[in-house]
């Protein structure tokens, strides 16, 4: 057996770093199909499971691998898949079978360019809608987005940690050059990694109700092989976790999947704020084209521009507040994203017509550059003069 | 039951005995259970259950041989027979 | 000797009897099929407690919501990656995977040839009642040519597969069919197949009168009678042999037993050796 948490100084690239801190996690149950730009992911697994005492699988589609993990999961076992945009589509109806029967996972998305088959090892930020609400019905759902290898070794333990938590699939939204890019990653002491479980019944067994909610609203989990005859279906149930097709059990039902989140925002919701205090132009960004936007605060900044950036860690979700009460005092905002508008529209709806709201996005195929952002910043100063 | 020629060891054979026993209304009155009794036992009752089905009755209790296969092949878990006290083969009611 | 003062029914203690009476049609076969597994998943003399079952999506689907076990009722056709999952984090569970045919070969066939082709430990029981009944009775992949259905109200221009020549094509280790008649052969199978280490299949015909039935004029216990005169009992049969034909027969059996190694075996067996 090797260690599962590799202490130490490494060079990896994201998709490897995300591997590492799936392991790190505890998850111990992967399966996926190759796809590129998160084949290394896949590739990783299969070489490090065995040797912690986990099972790597290769499905014959991302459909069964979304499925493979949610089965692990129900057994106990914490569960991993990773893919990119069209194994992402296939994973959504499984992945609101995740969300229905409220089993943790962790679904990993390293984006690239699309529609369809698109720009394979080309990277892009595409997915940031499908990822909110891609699986039909309505929903919540946590998605994260790292910047770096090093960041996506830490959020990878925390979408484990908050999958745990709440009982929910998170999601993983990188994208193909953070996954491809290689940096120095220092993976900590395990004793440093704080992990988090389920919540897990006790009391009788005979009289427990599998979707009835603790004092967080999430309800604790009983795995298949204890004893607890549960029953999970991702038909609309009640506590009991039978089907009832009704408007109560349906209203019950969604207050239960739905309030566990909206009800802790404050616990789920991550953001870094860049030289924000006194900022007249807001820039909101997250995941590779956080680093730009950095970059091109500096830079404005030293044009005499007072900008600041509300990096996402957590893009869904939405950090809504912040982005409200930052509209009361900016002059402007600017989504910077690789898509042609997505988070965009959620900062423009929160922005409430208070402040202006800017893209500085493109269809993805490369990073997004400072001088790109640059301009954008100039444009909105020069809309406000 | 007549046999054309009568075994030795007739007196030693104990032909098991059966009580049948109807959920009534778990029935839906497909009728299988009356269909494929080996032994006839059964017959369409003129009830109704609660759900609006005529559930079995009934009709021969002691051609009852516990066999199970009503029990066996009632889709809906509304029928089933116990084991009743034995009797020895000559003593068998004929069908 | 009525019902007013029974004892309970022997298999209340693994039915969700607050549950009961399930959602299946009068004469549907389903009911039976599934008291046949539960009455095997008793006499294996395995622990219940690790026992679980997963269930697809359709009437065959709805046999996990009856089960006094851990029961799973997933998406639409992918039972068996889930099973494959829970087998493979817990390997100490006995996973039994009970569906019907449009679910398991239609929208998840491909699932279904993969775990043979691994032979994952589980136990498949499909339930093949020749078309889709919980939508209304359309075409499936096991309709019979010429058949109607409510999507080929002319006759069923395709044909059906041959369920145990595809799951013996695919590596599957142990396969039989019986109907839902045979329910002591039928019994027998589920029990072995349990016990079988490796990726088991059995298929068992059930009638749908409301949903095929009807369309093919065939009345509640019509298609009963069928099985029960075409009927050819073959144990050991090839599965290239068998034969689902309603007007030629229907084979029935134990097809296929033997032993490799399973998934797990060749995963301890490449990594950990």
């Amino acid at each position: 057996m090797e260690p599962a948490v590799l202490t130490g100084e490494h060079f990896l690239n994201g998709d490897v770093a995300c591997a590492e801190g799936a392991l790190a996690a505890g998850c111990r149950f992967f399966a996926g199909y190759p796809i590129t730009p998160a084949t290394e992911v896949a590739e990783h697994m299969s070489k490090r499971l065995p040797r912690v005492g986990g099972v790597f699988i290769q499905m014959e589609d991302e459909i069964s691998a979304m499925a493979a993990i949610l089965g692990a999961s129900c057994a106990g076992v914490k569960s991993m898949t990773a893919t990119s945009g069209p194994g992402f589509s296939l994973m959504m109806e499984n992945l609101g079978l995740g969300i229905a029967m409220e089993t943790p996972c962790v679904l990993v998305n390293v984006q690239r360019a699309g529609p369809s088959t698109g720009l394979p090892t080309l990277g892009a930020q595409g997915d940031m809608m499908q990822a909110r609400w891609g699986s039909h019905g309505h929903y919540e759902i946590i998605a994260l987005a790292p910047s770096s290898p090093q960041e996506i070794f830490y959020q990878t333990i925390t979408a484990f940690n908050l999958s745990e938590t709440y009982r929910i699939p998170v999601l993983i939204m990188a994208d193909e050059i953070v996954g491809h890019l290689s940096e120095r990653v220092i993976i900590p002491e395990s004793s440093k990694i704080k992990l988090q479980s389920r919540p897990r019944p006790t009391g009788r067994k005979d009289r427990f109700k599998p979707f009835h909610p603790g004092p967080n609203g999430v309800a604790p989990m009983a795995h298949a092989g204890e004893g607890y005859m549960v029953h999970f279906t991702g038909l609309t149930h009640d506590e009991r976790g039978y089907p009832a097709m009704t408007v109560e059990a349906q209203t019950e039902m969604m207050d239960r999947i739905t309030g566990k989140i909206r009800r802790n925002l404050d616990k789920i919701i991550q953001v870094e704020r860049y030289r924000l205090e006194d900022a007249d132009v807001a820039l909101v960004s997250y995941g590779i084209s956080s680093r730009s936007s950095q970059a091109a605060v500096d830079e404005a900044r030293e044009r005499g521009i007072k900008a600041g950036l509300l990096r996402l860690l957590t893009v869904w979700p939405f950090p809504e507040d912040i982005v409200r009460e930052l509209a009361k005092r900016v002059k402007g905002f600017i989504t910077v994203e690789l898509n042609l508008g997505q988070i965009h529209l959620e900062v423009q709806r929160c922005a409430e017509g208070r402040a202006p709201a800017l893209l500085a996005g493109h269809v993805g195929g490369s990073a997004i550059t400072p001088e790109e952002i640059l301009e954008r910043i100039k444009e909105l100063v020069s809309q406000g003069k | 039951m007549k046999f054309w020629r009568v075994p030795l060891d007739t007196e030693e054979i104990v032909i098991t005995r059966g009580v049948v026993h109807i959920i009534e209304d778990r029935c839906k009155g497909c009728g299988y259970c009356i269909d494929y009794c080996p032994r006839g036992v059964l017959e369409a009752s003129r009830r109704f259950n609660n759900r609006g089905y005529h559930p079995p009755e009934v009709k021969q209790p002691d051609l009852c041989v516990n066999c199970h296969y009503c029990e066996a092949v009632c889709p809906d878990f509304a029928i089933f027979s116990v084991e009743a006290p034995a009797q020895p083969t000559s003593e068998l009611p004929s069908k | 000797m009525n019902g007013s003062t029974s004892p309970k029914h022997p298999l209340d203690s693994l039915l969700r009897t607050d549950r009961i009476p399930h959602i299946w049609c009068p004469g549907c076969g389903i009911g039976t099929v599934f008291s046949s597994s539960l009455i095997a998943i008793s006499s294996t003399g395995t622990d219940p407690m690790k026992t679980a079952v997963v269930s697809g999506i359709g009437c065959s689907g709805r046999g996990a919501g009856y089960v006094k076990l851990d029961s799973y009722h997933t998406t639409h056709g992918r039972a068996i990656p889930f099973a494959t999952g829970m087998k493979l984090a817990n390997p100490e569970l006995t996973v039994v995977v009970f569906s019907g045919d449009g679910d398991l070969f239609a929208i998840g066939g491909n699932h279904f040839i993969h775990a043979a082709r691994r032979n994952m430990d589980l136990t498949v029981i499909c339930v093949n009642n020749l078309n889709y009944g919980m939508t209304g009775g359309q075409a499936a992949a096991t309709t019979p040519h010429r058949a109607k259905t409510s999507t080929t109200p002319m006759g069923n221009p395709e044909g059906p597969f041959n369920l145990p020549l595809l799951a013996y094509a695919c590596g599957a280790t142990y396969i039989a069919r019986w109907t839902m008649l045979h329910t002591r052969d039928l019994t027998q199978s589920i029990t072995e197949a349990l016990t079988h280490t490796g990726f088991s299949f059995i298929e068992v015909l059930a009638p749908c009168p409301t949903g095929f039935g009807r369309k093919n004029k065939l009345k509640n216990s019509d298609l009963l009678r069928i099985y029960q005169e075409k009927a050819i009992v073959k144990n050991g049969a090839n599965p290239a042999e068998t034969i689902l034909d309603l007007e030629q027969g229907i084979t029935l059996g134990k097809f296929v037993e033997f032993d490799r190694p399973t998934f797990a075996d060749n995963y301890r067996a490449v990594n950990c050796d």
